[in-house]
């Protein structure tokens, strides 16, 4: 009885789970394999004949790599030289809030801060053009298109690995540098031997966090490209719209199709990653 | 005397110097930009101008939009609390408790908002929104539902880590052999002891809501984002200005509860297996949240052993550890190191 | 009164028989010392955590350096090893200054407190680590590897990960990769404190007995004095950065130093008394003393007497008292009248709290006796106890 009335208490969350998880992603995939009329049909899937959705595609995956390898090597060096400073001081605690912040809130927001920064009239394009001489523009305006994105990105996604990547920075031991210290090695080789090495499942599986947040990163590049629909969350957006006509709910459910499969190829990656990389982990 | 002679894995200071203030630059510059762009004056230089416009009455018309926007953002921000504190927090409870064999599994679920993007969710939440505005209501306020699943994964990881670092089956057992109930269980013993972790699901929860921008906009409710980006069109230096002002709050609130909450956690009770397994995690003022953190494999997370000098470590974090002698210790209580409890 | 009580009960601070304590207590003068430390200082910005600490360790002895947390003994330790840089004064090792030599560049082995293996290397390779970095070509590492295996008895778990190891075990592994380099010196950091009490015990006896088999130099820190006493050949009892009494465990028991060492090793029960000048006058009785620590003839002082050393009988009782009092009592039927508080059984004797009637201030003290399992005493029943006169260690008032 007493284990009933426990396992009614998970209903709820069941239920809402159901309602608000379950069912819009198998609507989700379900409207890729429906036509307007609702009945079962794989026409939609003839989107995929256009080499521009492939085009999109490719884009979406250049960036999101792009900016995960960066924003993960310059996320694990901040998290490294924040292993220097007081757990409870106040860069800390700055660092924290900040990350938090920027990783989580407002991608619309974040673009915002990069068209007044460096967009054409900003001071920093004005004062690198007249005081340093550097065009930043001299190639045209780039902030709007694919490049354009790959700074904005890079600022929800070093914080995001500083959040991921800290944790398991601060679990180095200081006993496993000590250690390999008094069995005479190096600095390098403590790195090389030992840091690199037990840090490894944890960088990668970092790294496909940020790959993951990219490329389904949406709100960033819709206030920045309000025109044309350069990368997959994009075309989505196009399809959903109707803005070009031909397109539907249906083809924006193919789309969306297209995306949970390259999250679930890099997911599969990740665990076949794993399983080799991780057997000293309990 | 030579330098040089500790170990440490920790860059040395100028090289630590370097990389923060780099790091710094990089998160200041576009909030810089902001600021010089908000302060400059129709008429050329510099000034208040259009801070002042901002709430000045005169302008109503201009902001209504963006405010409105605002004024939805933070019922949904509170409706989405009250599905977070109400729904969410006692079902990680009673999991933690009654079904520790389910924990993985909820560890996996509260994933999935991360690893589905957002946008194809909103294919899915297309029909369902449609029908909730033929039969309930075509307001904003009904994200609010669509709301609880994006936030899961935040909140979820921030109450469970605290969880996971309070003996809290110990505590329920205690209180339930007192006499109390579920629910003063759940209240008045689980939830005081949480109350870190439950606030930073708040802020967490608060951040995320007010920042959405993909649901709202593409489902066409109007949002806090959504309304900024439409004033952006009319008003940039308006929509500047909010945008920065929100950042700077939601950034104050966060540093002041991790100074609040900063304390590092001292280890309860005397069977420290799971008071003192999750404190490195848990330790400090964490109101950086990782949303997969407990997908990651990781190195245990743990304290330096306590010392004798202040050699030990920086700061008062170093906490005493329970010997881990492997799996042994780890009995039918699922095994818990600190965050990476898989 | 029969004055027999003549064994010694060792209970309080379990002391075992010391072993090879001979060359040890004969001097430190012999050989030229394998490893010392001389007037180390140790600073962290203004605040001074070892004053001028000096010690001398002989090949093939071990030293404990026990102290409660805070003392320095982890600190000197380290300066040993060279991971803390000393801030004045020098570290010899096989008579060589190497207070500036880098840790990897010292030769010494080190076992840490907990958690010191790579969790990401096997037993095997986690033994291998010193070796590869010194060279040593593979076959020699792999026989070597094995053998270092033998010795701490975990032949057979060279592919197993850390992880799959109890606390034992894997301090275990941390010992043989600390011994396989054939180290000048091995430095153990509260090895046991992690481990659950029998395993502590077992580790800490298969320890000594690898130490004394490949006549190792060894420094073992520890804050449990049972541990020190049990293992040692000399303690280093430390204190606030000081060395307070270098001797054999014996020696410490018997002729604590300081009030300090006679508190921190062994219990102690604290007794009022005025100096004399043949000793300390106790309730009515004079009292070796083992130092003076600066007291002067008249002085008001608290003395530290062993609760073995203090017997106890029954008022008029018949021989109740064949508790374990060492040696001839001081004076007859002078005892200190008091009452039982409480006894309790501690397995093979019994500890039994009595309180005494002081003084006519009316002020009255607690003392804790230890004697024979078999006699048992109610709570306030009137008892006379009588202090054996052992050489007590005196705190000024």
């Amino acid at each position: 009885m007493r284990r009933i009335s426990s396992a009614l208490g998970l209903m709820p969350f069941a239920v809402y789970i159901l309602l608000f998880l379950a069912l819009p992603t198998l609507l989700a995939v379900a409207s890729g394999f429906t036509n307007k009329a609702g009945r079962f049909t794989l026409e939609n899937f003839s989107v995929y004949q256009n080499p521009v959705v492939w085009q999109t595609f490719w884009s979406s995956t250049w960036l999101s790599l792009l900016t995960a390898v960066l924003g993960a090597v310059i996320g694990a060096l901040a998290c490294w030289a924040l292993t220097g400073v007081k757990k409870d001081g106040w860069i800390r605690r700055m660092m924290d809030a900040a990350s938090s912040v920027l990783a989580q809130f407002g991608g619309v927001m974040l673009a915002f801060a990069f068209m007044v920064s460096i967009g054409m009239q900003a001071f920093i394009t004005v004062f690198l053009r007249d005081k340093m001489g550097v065009d930043l523009y001299a190639n045209g305006n780039w902030l709007y298109t694919v490049p354009g994105l790959v700074l904005p990105y890079l600022y929800f996604q070093v914080p995001l690995m500083i959040i991921t990547f800290l944790p398991a920075m601060e679990g180095l031991r200081p006993q496993w540098a000590e250690a390999a210290a008094t069995l005479g090695g190096t600095r390098r080789t403590y790195w090389t031997k030992v840091g690199f090495p037990v840090l490894a499942p944890s960088f990668l599986g970092a790294l496909l966090l940020l790959f993951a947040n990219a490329f389904s990163s949406y709100a960033t590049a819709a206030a920045l490209i309000s025109q044309g629909s350069q990368i997959v969350p994009l075309q989505v957006r196009a399809a959903l719209i109707g803005e070009t006509g031909a397109s539907n709910a249906n083809s924006a459910g193919v789309l969306a199709l297209g995306m949970v499969v390259v999250m679930a190829i890099v997911m599969v990656v990740y665990s076949l990653l794993m399983k080799k990389a991780a057997r000293w982990q309990r | 005397m030579s330098r040089n002679l500790s170990v440490g894995t920790a860059p040395r200071p100028w090289l630590r110097r370097l990389i923060l203030a780099l790091v710094t630059v990089l998160f200041l510059f576009p909030l810089l930009g902001m600021l010089e762009f908000t302060l400059r004056q129709t008429g050329g230089g510099y000034g208040l101008e259009h801070w002042q416009a901002l709430f000045d009455p005169e302008n109503a018309r201009k902001y209504r939009a963006m405010f409105r926007g605002l004024g939805n953002s933070l019922l949904l921000a509170l409706l989405v609390l009250v599905i977070v504190l109400v729904l969410i927090f006692p079902t990680i409870v009673l999991v933690h408790l009654k079904f520790p064999r389910l924990q993985r599994g909820l560890d996996l679920l509260t994933i999935l908002p991360i690893a589905i993007p957002a946008i194809v969710m909103v294919v899915g939440f297309a029909p369902v929104y449609r029908w909730i505005g033929k039969n309930i209501s075509s307001e904003t306020w009904p994200l609010f539902l669509a709301y609880g699943v994006l936030v899961l994964p935040f909140a979820y990881r921030a109450i469970a880590t605290d969880l996971n670092g309070v003996d809290a089956r110990t505590l329920s057992e205690a209180a339930r052999s007192l006499g109390a109930n579920w629910f003063t269980v759940l209240l008045r013993v689980i939830a005081p002891n949480v109350r870190r972790g439950l606030l930073n699901a708040s802020l967490l929860t608060i951040a995320i809501v007010l920042g959405e921008f993909t649901v709202s906009s593409l489902l066409s409710r109007r949002t806090f984002q959504v309304g900024l980006l439409q004033l952006n069109q009319t008003d940039p230096f308006g929509a500047v200005a909010m945008s920065l002002l929100s950042l700077i709050v939601i950034f104050a609130l966060l540093v002041l509860v991790g100074v609040l909450t900063g304390k590092p956690r001292k280890v309860r009770g005397g069977r420290g297996a799971g008071g003192a397994g999750g404190v490195g995690g848990a330790g400090g003022a964490q109101v950086a949240v990782s949303p997969v953190a407990p997908a990651l494999p990781g190195v245990p997370v743990g304290a330096a052993v306590p010392d004798s000098g202040p050699h030990a470590g920086p700061g008062p974090a170093s906490l005493p550890e329970t010997p881990h002698p492997g799996g042994a210790a780890a009995g039918p209580a699922s095994p818990k190191e600190g965050p990476h409890a898989r | 009164m029969p004055a027999d009580a003549t064994t010694t009960n060792h209970a309080a601070g379990g002391v075992k028989p010391t072993r090879g304590g001979d060359h040890a207590s004969s001097g430190t003068e012999g050989l030229g010392a394998a490893v010392s430390l001389v007037e180390v200082v140790k600073k962290y910005g203004s605040t001074t955590v070892l004053h001028g600490v000096t010690l001398e360790l002989q090949p093939g002895e071990l030293v404990c350096l026990l102290g409660p947390s805070g003392c320095g003994k982890t600190t000197a330790l380290r300066c040993l090893a060279g991971l803390e840089e000393v801030s004045g004064g020098a570290v010899l090792i096989g008579g060589e200054d190497v207070s500036a030599v880098p840790v990897n560049k010292r030769d010494i082995g080190m076992v840490f407190q907990a958690y010191s293996l790579f969790p990401h290397l096997t037993v095997a390779k986690n033994v291998a680590f010193g070796l590869e970095r010194r060279g040593v070509p593979r076959a020699a590492r792999d026989t070597r590897v094995e053998d270092s295996l033998r010795v701490v008895g975990l032949e057979g778990f060279e592919d197993r990960f850390p992880h799959q190891l109890s606390g034992g075990q894997q301090q275990r592994v941390a010992l043989a990769r600390a011994l396989v380099t054939r180290p000048k010196a091995l430095l153990l950091d509260e090895p046991l404190s992690a481990l659950d009490a029998k395993v502590r015990v077992r580790l800490r006896e298969q320890i000594r007995a690898i130490v004394t088999e490949l006549g190792i130099t060894t420094v073992f820190v520890t804050h449990d004095q049972e541990e020190a006493l049990a293992i040692s050949d000399r303690v280093a009892v430390m204190n606030g950065g000081r060395i307070e009494q270098l001797g054999t465990p014996e020696e410490l028991y018997r002729k604590p130093a300081t009030p300090f060492v006679a508190n921190f090793v062994g219990l102690s029960n604290r007794l009022r008394g005025v100096v004399q000048a043949d000793g300390v006058l106790v309730h009515g009785r004079v009292l070796p003393v083992g130092s003076l620590d600066g007291a002067s003839v008249g002085d008001e002082v608290m003395a530290f007497v062993r609760p073995e050393h203090v017997r106890v009988e029954r008022v008029g009782g018949a021989g109740a008292g064949s508790g374990g009092a060492g040696g001839a009592l001081a004076g007859d039927g002078h005892g200190m009248p008091g009452t039982v508080v409480s006894s309790g059984f501690l397995g093979s004797l019994r500890r039994t709290v009595v309180k005494l009637e002081v003084d006519a201030a009316g002020g009255s003290e607690e003392i804790a006796v230890q004697h024979g399992a078999d006699d048992d005493y109610e709570p306030g029943e009137a008892v006379i106890l009588t202090v054996a006169p052992e050489p007590v260690a005196l705190q000024k008032v």
